[in-house]
């Protein structure tokens, strides 16, 4: 709990709760005003939402706080569950079950464990290249040539996005940033990854909701709107800019670095959304009440962490 | 402890989530939970769900063969779900394999059973074998629960030995009774009908 008492970390954390505070405010004056059936509902979605984010929030902060370990045991758990959703729905067969069996207790834990030794090299390779061969390998050795290609496609494709790419948000930790790193700084980059690729998908969805009319991707995504894009992104991005004092960047690399985030969470979101359509199903799970599945929530940080780390190690980082 | 321990562990590799279609556990009442068979793990499933007060006096239908076969499984099947042993094959024409299960029944318990009687590969719903009548026209005040378990058969198939984490839906239907003068073609197609109607499609 040593980080509780970073100064920075204290006003991220009550401007945190600012914001929740007063979305639940909203939610409770929302639920007493809104007669209207229709209306309603979605007063119930939305304060369903918030509860949830409260929960998240809790989760999120604590684990940070535990230091290393905690993120990385809390987001090898959200890769455990997004594997568990992901392949609920894409149709494995009897013939994949040790393929599986060896992504979930071998792949898996190793790729974290590299992650909590901070062993980049080997973290940076291990799924791409290790883990990619080593099930092809398994698959064809269990013997059924039944839709080969795709069955292995659909694996490999649900080991990078909720294992190697989730993964990339502990692994923010072990990056060395001269000035930055040495004093234990890096959990509030991760903060800072995290904070903004939700608010762009709160502020996208706000937005949408307020003022969206021109649907972006309406064979994808109905609900999702130009106004809401747009709007959305460029308020997370200056929100991401107005962070800057808590990242090594200036408020411009902060602000680009943020826009980055808020694109790749938006293109996560799109192509998760044409996998579910695939699918024939609206949510990943229920775990989550007002959200979905945990896949709901994460996928936009499936595709934003591993690009955030990668362009900020090139640029900012020693090793 | 292994009780919650079990719980816990289906939990996490199931995700359990539990569709009702017109089903409540609450009132209590004596009830035969029906369901599909295509994994080790369906008993431990269903078993799972149920409300743990009403759970106590749920006895899961268990195949002797299988259950009664190693001290582990037998201190399992005995003590921690209270299971009723049934034997898949008839020894001699006296013994009814039925026996064990009427008197859970008689003494006020509700059961999980599988009708079906083996497990399948998932997918379809296998013809129902007569226990499932017998049961219910020697207790016709016993409400009769339709459950079907989806995609437990990919979390344990037949044959494997170690479970992966797939979420799983149960869904469980509205209850029904035997009627007084429903014979037992006509309820079997019936039982197996209701089933068939929670299958997703």
């Amino acid at each position: 709990m040593m980080l509780f008492h970073d100064r920075q970390f204290q006003i991220l954390l009550a401007l945190l709760l600012g914001v929740l505070s007063s979305g639940s405010l909203v939610g409770v004056i929302l639920a007493r005003r809104i007669r209207t059936e229709k209306g309603k509902e979605a007063v119930a979605n939305l304060n369903a939402r918030l509860k949830a984010w409260w929960a998240m929030v809790a989760v999120f902060v604590l684990s940070v706080l535990v230091g290393p370990i905690g993120s990385v045991v809390l987001f090898a758990l959200v890769s455990f569950m997004a594997l568990r959703e992901y392949f609920a729905l894409s149709s494995t067969m009897r013939s994949d079950h040790r393929v599986l069996l060896w992504l979930v207790f071998v792949i898996l834990p190793v790729n974290y464990i590299l992650v909590a030794i901070q062993w980049y090299g080997l973290f940076a390779v291990f799924i791409p290249v290790y883990a990619f061969i080593g099930l092809q390998i398994r698959a064809a050795l269990a013997g059924s040539t039944e839709q080969f290609l795709d069955r292995t496609a659909r694996t490999q494709w649900g080991m990078m996005v909720t294992v190697y790419f989730v993964s990339y948000v502990p692994a923010i930790l072990m990056m060395q940033i001269p000035g930055y790193s040495e004093a234990g700084q890096n959990f509030k980059l991760l903060l800072f990854l995290v904070t903004v690729a939700q608010a762009s998908d709160v502020l996208q969805y706000v937005v949408g909701k307020l003022a969206g009319r021109q649907p972006i991707a309406p064979s994808i995504s109905p609900n999702k709107t130009v106004e809401g894009f747009a709007g959305g992104v460029a308020l997370a991005s200056l929100l991401g800019a107005g962070l800057y004092w808590i990242t090594p960047f200036t408020v411009l690399q902060a602000g680009l670095l943020a826009l980055v985030i808020c694109l790749m969470g938006f293109a996560g979101g799109l192509v998760m959304s044409a996998t579910k359509r695939d699918r024939g199903i609206k949510d990943f799970g229920t775990l989550l009440p007002g959200h979905g599945g945990i896949l709901d929530r994460i996928d936009g940080i499936c595709f934003a962490a591993p690009i955030f780390f990668h362009l900020t190690r090139y640029f900012f980082s020693a090793a | 402890m292994i009780e919650t321990g079990l719980i816990a562990l289906t939990r996490l590799l199931t995700g359990a989530v539990v569709r009702s279609n017109g089903f409540a556990f609450e009132p209590p009442a004596q009830r035969i939970y029906y369901a599909n068979h295509t994994s080790h793990m369906d008993t431990l499933l269903l078993w799972s769900l149920i409300p743990k007060e009403q759970r106590r006096n749920t006895h899961p239908a268990a195949a002797k063969d299988y259950w009664w076969s190693s001290p582990w499984r037998q201190y399992l099947a005995e003590r921690v779900f209270r299971a009723v042993p049934v034997a898949r094959q008839r020894v001699n024409r006296e013994d009814d394999p039925l026996r064990p299960l009427e008197a859970a029944l008689a003494a006020g318990g509700s059961l999980i059973f599988f009708p079906e009687g083996t497990r399948g590969a998932g997918g379809h719903i296998q013809p129902f074998r007569g226990g499932l009548y017998h049961l219910a026209s020697k207790f016709p005040h016993v409400t009769l629960v339709p459950v079907y378990i989806d995609n437990l058969n990919r979390v344990l198939p037949k044959g494997e030995f170690l479970p992966v984490p797939i979420i799983c839906t149960v869904r469980i239907g509205a209850g029904f009774k035997v009627g007084p003068t429903e014979t037992k073609a006509d309820f079997i197609a019936r039982a197996h009908s209701l089933l068939e109607a929670l299958v997703p499609t």
